[in-house]
């Protein structure tokens, strides 16, 4: 009841804003970004807290649902400015939608939603502004070093990051309880615990998984692996290295042991063992405790949040899995105006809405934050989980780097390291045929390739 | 490409284009009915599924049998209000969308195919041959694959995100032209138009005031495919639209479907699912309206031959 | 041949009837054409940008296993799939031709809807019935203590897929058959009558040479909707990823070349073979399908 009231509030506020924002529109909004990809500051915060004033359109492609909440208040502070936020698909489609756009060289949005996976193609297709222009550098302690770096790429700084997803376990403790099985810290437990569960119901299985490029790498990440080496155009692919090795040792068993539910992850089948227990634990990012207690409500106070598992006893590793920033187009109309929605967005009064939305954040403001680390999760059955989700941030180990052709490469996973989850073929097999194919892409498409 | 035409024209046409009227004599038979209920079930299973699960919780779709009922509320009217009032009542605006694109781009398309297989079927003009080759080469190549070089024209054209992005290509049917083709070829006898022209009959106004009512049941069937066609177009909106005020329903509903995949996203799979119950209603109103025409039109060429 | 068109003067007057069309054909259909092919001939690197190259492009199409798999899965597809749906298609029409069904407009409309269902739905709901886990199929081998066999699963996705597509088009060809066989004049069923002719021989000798057409007709668009077999893989690859890859049908490869992977250009080589292939085979049908008579 309230929140619809509270919807036609918003509503009526946005209506007024539009009204204010059409009279402004004539203004000249874009004071000119010199060089634009030139690496020095060339915007000064000053110009940026002008144009918020001054007012204009701004065109944001995302599908991150907190941001509607913060466009409302965003546009309640900067009343001349007038955000169209379009949720034009989310993910990959999103990506299409842009490349699209590119190619066509009309309809771009000033501000895209972006993976941190992605973001290296897009600036490498020079399809983004270079956020050195505004001095964004100065930025760099507001954030943790897992995004910040993120959104790094070749010496440019391609976006601010938006949320993060520093990764946990998270697990049905009911099932586990009644298994009798402890809750893993290294992953040599979690493997007997998939089999003790799997034994004792061959319903129940400690996860699922199909096989996602996303996952693989941000295990690969926590396991100390480092794959990809990118200098420039020069591009190399190697998972026969150390931290691969240690993830496909694991993961082969629980594959060759059928110790995984065949489901994959986001269908109504996954959501239903979720709610229903038969999936019994997920590792993924700190984002999802949202996406628990709207979609699989039923789980509500069964489950836990973990530490990640370690491969090392003792250890305290951890990767980024997920997690997105804004990114500034490169034709952006009003790029000025933009990087102060950025700024408002993803460190200023925005990043706050959207935690109090759910969102987890990138800002290492919010992880240090008492009342944040002290929130109590229901779902989680009063569990104060933002201290787990603030450790493994800290964890996240350095030296990550995805592929400019990771949108691509992610897109093969399935054919090639796919096999591995339905046929004979090893992952180590698939992991090759993976490199291979994306190599000869890399090649294709003018890269060196080591 | 002629011959098949020719086949298609089938060997009746010099026989008096009389109809065969239902015949009341003819014994039912409960074993054939039978059989053919064996389709109908295989047919409607789904269609079931989706009737019971429109009737659940999203939190019951995730714990009940997929082929009753929950045990749960019982959610099917709630369900129905939270479709139509959920983000500010979206999913009315993109009915409304749907709607636009079906009138404008079905219509349209009909109107086209009609004209076009009408002047097929009883001219002989230069480059007629290479018509049909032509349009069935051109199908032959993969609508996908030309999404993009599509999309390119479409943005320079500066038509996309508009609904015309969507309205114009739906407005070709070559199905439907092949349909009008064979039909016209048939319904239409040729005495009637020499008939008018001796008469001094303009062709449009001959077109008009005789043709199209004799055609009147082919119409109803393209219609009726190009509506079905325009209402469930999926790929090119997607491709074409960013706006989600412009989207039709099918892209809304994918729309709705995915946002559970993301951080922080919503599930709302019972709405997908009344949302995709509410989205076949229509249709199939317009064919149960539709198919009555149909088949007095039918009756009505036999009465007047 | 007959001409069956009246044969006046050569002229231009149909073309302000066929115009229209050909106007808007050529602007949605001819035009992008005309630009894949201009694209097929230059190559876009990320690194490096647009050269002319010819005709490489081709000639990497015609070496691509991914290419050429993808085209055998869809012609496996085809000679199984299509024959079962036109054959039940037929059986249906025929039968509710007949005039023997009860309720012979409910089961004309019935059969028909699934063809009005959007295939984002359609995936919903047969995702649902093929779920191993906790769908249909796991329904009904807990039940009956059965094991059948995961249908998302690479040896059996062809035929799920196949399944699909049999419900969504069985209703829309069984309607095109239907009212090809509405046109056929009594008289002459009256004249087989007086001859004796029972119903199957009324079937053979007049129903099945009258509907001939609709036949080919029907079959030659099945051909084109096989090979450009997009949708029910698309949506389904959610589901079951590993057994649909990104190069499963030649369009999803095309589709995938070119957003995946920005290979525009290669993308509407592989669209141009493609449609060059069906072409052939679509011609070759059609003229078997009228030469038999």
């Amino acid at each position: 009841m309230s929140a619809l009231t509270r919807r036609r509030l918003l509503g009526a506020a946005l209506a007024s804003a539009v009204t204010i924002g059409l009279a402004a529109c004539g203004s000249d909004d874009d004071s000119s970004t010199g060089g634009g990809t030139a690496a020095a500051q060339s915007v000064s915060d000053a110009d940026v807290e002008a144009a918020l004033q001054a007012g204009g359109n701004l065109t944001v492609w995302a599908w991150e649902p907190t941001l509607t909440k913060v466009v409302a208040e965003f546009q309640k502070k900067y009343p001349k400015v007038k955000v169209n936020l379009a949720n034009v698909g989310t993910s990959a489609d999103q990506y299409t939608a842009l490349q699209n756009a590119f190619q066509a060289g009309s309809g771009i949005p000033d501000v895209a939603q972006i993976e941190y996976y992605a973001l290296p193609q897009f600036a490498l297709q020079k399809n983004l502004k270079d956020l050195n222009a505004f001095g964004a550098a100065s930025l760099k302690d507001q954030y943790n070093t897992g995004p910040w770096n993120s959104v790094n790429s070749g010496g440019g700084i391609y976006g601010l990051p938006m949320d993060s997803g520093p990764m946990a376990l998270f697990y049905n403790k009911e099932v586990f309880d009644k298994y009798k099985v402890e809750v893993p810290k290294t992953w040599t437990e979690f493997l007997e615990a998939a089999r003790t569960i799997h034994k004792a119901d061959p319903k129940v299985y400690i996860a699922n998984d199909t096989g996602d490029a996303g996952f693989v790498t941000s295990m690969i990440w926590q396991a100390g692996g480092k794959p990809y080496t990118v200098d420039g155009e020069n591009v190399g692919i190697n998972f026969a290295d150390a931290g691969t090795q240690e993830f496909v040792k694991v993961w082969q068993t629980l594959i060759s042991e059928k110790l995984l539910a065949p489901i994959t992850s986001w269908s109504d089948q996954w959501f239903q063992g979720l709610a229903n227990g038969s999936i019994a634990s997920l590792a993924t990012g700190a984002w999802m405790p949202a996406n628990f207690v709207t979609s699989a409500a039923s789980g509500s106070g069964k489950w836990r949040a973990a530490e990640l598992p370690q491969y090392t006893a003792g250890g305290t590793a951890s990767a980024e899995n997920g997690g997105s920033s804004l990114a500034i187009t490169e034709k952006a109309a009003a790029s000025t105006l933009a990087y102060g929605f950025l700024k408002y967005a993803n460190q200023g009064d925005g990043v706050k809405i959207r935690v109090d939305n759910g969102a987890f954040p990138a800002t290492s403001a919010t992880l240090n934050d008492p009342n944040w680390l002290n929130t109590e999760f229901d779902y989680f059955g009063g569990q104060k989980a933002n201290e787990v989700f603030a450790k493994s941030a800290q964890g996240v180990v350095s030296g990550w780097t995805y592929l400019p052709v990771q949108v691509y490469s992610n897109s093969v996973f399935n054919d090639t390291v796919g096999k591995a989850y339905v046929s004979n073929t090893t992952l180590t097999d698939g992991l090759k045929a993976w490199q291979d194919q994306t190599l000869n892409y890399a090649k294709d498409q003018g890269f060196t390739v080591k | 490409m002629t011959t098949m035409v020719t086949a298609a024209q089938a060997p009746e046409t010099d026989e008096a284009p009389t109809r065969r009227g239902k015949n009341p004599r003819t014994k039912k038979s409960i074993v054939l009915t039978l059989l053919t209920g064996i389709v109908l079930i295989y047919s409607l299973l789904p269609l079931v599924w989706l009737l019971i699960n429109s009737t659940k919780t999203q939190d019951g779709l995730f714990t009940s049998f997929g082929l009753w009922f929950d045990d749960g509320p019982f959610a099917f009217f709630s369900n129905i209000a939270d479709t139509l009032t959920y983000n500010d009542g979206i999913f009315l605006r993109w009915l409304g969308n749907t709607l636009l694109y079906v009138v404008i781009g079905a219509g349209g398309a009909t109107f086209l195919a009609v004209l076009a297989g009408y002047g097929l079927a009883k001219f002989d003009f230069v480059g007629k041959k290479a018509v049909f080759a032509i349009v069935i080469g051109a199908v032959a190549v993969p609508g996908t694959a030309l999404a993009v070089p599509t999309f390119l024209m479409f943005a320079k054209l500066g038509l996309t995100n508009t609904p015309w992005a969507v309205i114009i290509p739906s407005l070709i049917t070559p199905f439907g032209l092949y349909l009008m083709w064979t039909f016209a070829a048939e319904a239409v006898p040729t005495e009637i138009l020499e008939a008018a022209r001796v008469d001094g009959s303009g062709e449009f106004r001959t077109f008009f005031r005789i043709v199209l009512p004799l055609l009147a049941p082919g119409i109803v069937t393209v219609l009726l495919f190009s509506m079905v066609a325009t209402w469930n177009n999926y790929f090119l909106p997607l491709i074409m639209l960013r706006d989600p005020d412009w989207y039709p329903l099918t892209l809304g509903l994918n729309a709705w479907n995915a946002q559970a995949a993301t951080a922080g996203g919503e599930a709302i799979f019972n709405l997908v699912i009344t949302g995709s119950l509410l989205t076949i209603i229509p249709l199939l109103a317009a064919f149960l309206l539709l198919q009555r025409y149909w088949q007095s039109g039918l009756a009505a060429g036999s009465v007047k031959e | 041949m007959a001409e069956l068109a009246v044969r006046r003067r050569r002229s231009w007057t149909g073309w302000r009837f066929v115009g229209p069309f050909m106007v808007v054909f050529a602007l949605v259909f001819l035009a992008p054409i005309a630009y894949s092919i201009y694209l097929s001939l230059f190559k876009t690197r990320l690194i490096g940008g647009t050269s002319f190259v010819g005709l490489d492009n081709y000639q990497q199409a015609l070496t691509d296993p991914s290419f050429w798999s993808s085209l055998g899965r869809v012609s496996l597809f085809l000679v199984v799939q299509v024959p079962i749906m036109l054959f039940i298609a037929l059986l249906v029409a025929l039968a509710i031709d007949s005039g023997r069904l009860h309720g012979s407009s409910f089961f004309r409309v019935t059969i028909f809807l699934p063809y009005a269902v959007p295939a984002v739905v359609a995936a919903l709901m047969w995702g649902f019935m093929y779920g191993s886990q906790f769908g249909l199929l796991a329904s009904i081998n807990d039940q009956f203590g059965w094991s059948l066999p995961d249908l998302l699963s690479p040896s059996w996705i062809l035929a799920s897929i196949g399944n699909i597509n049999t419900w969504e088009f069985t209703g829309y060809n069984m309607l095109i058959f239907y009212s090809a066989l509405r046109t056929i004049p009594g008289s002459l069923y009256e004249s087989a009558e007086i001859d004796g002719a029972g119903e199957f021989r009324k079937i053979t000798a007049i129903k099945l040479p009258a509907i001939r057409g609709a036949l080919v007709v029907a079959t030659i668009f099945s051909i084109i909707g096989s090979f450009q077999l997009f949708n029910e893989p698309s949506i389904l690859q959610q589901l079951a990823p590993n057994a649909i890859t990104t190069d499963f049908t030649p369009n999803l490869y095309a589709y995938n070349l070119s957003f995946s992977g920005q290979q525009y250009n290669y993308s509407a080589t592989v669209a141009i073979v493609m449609g060059i292939i069906t072409m052939v085979i679509a011609y070759v049908v059609q003229l078997r399908g009228t030469k038999e008579r």
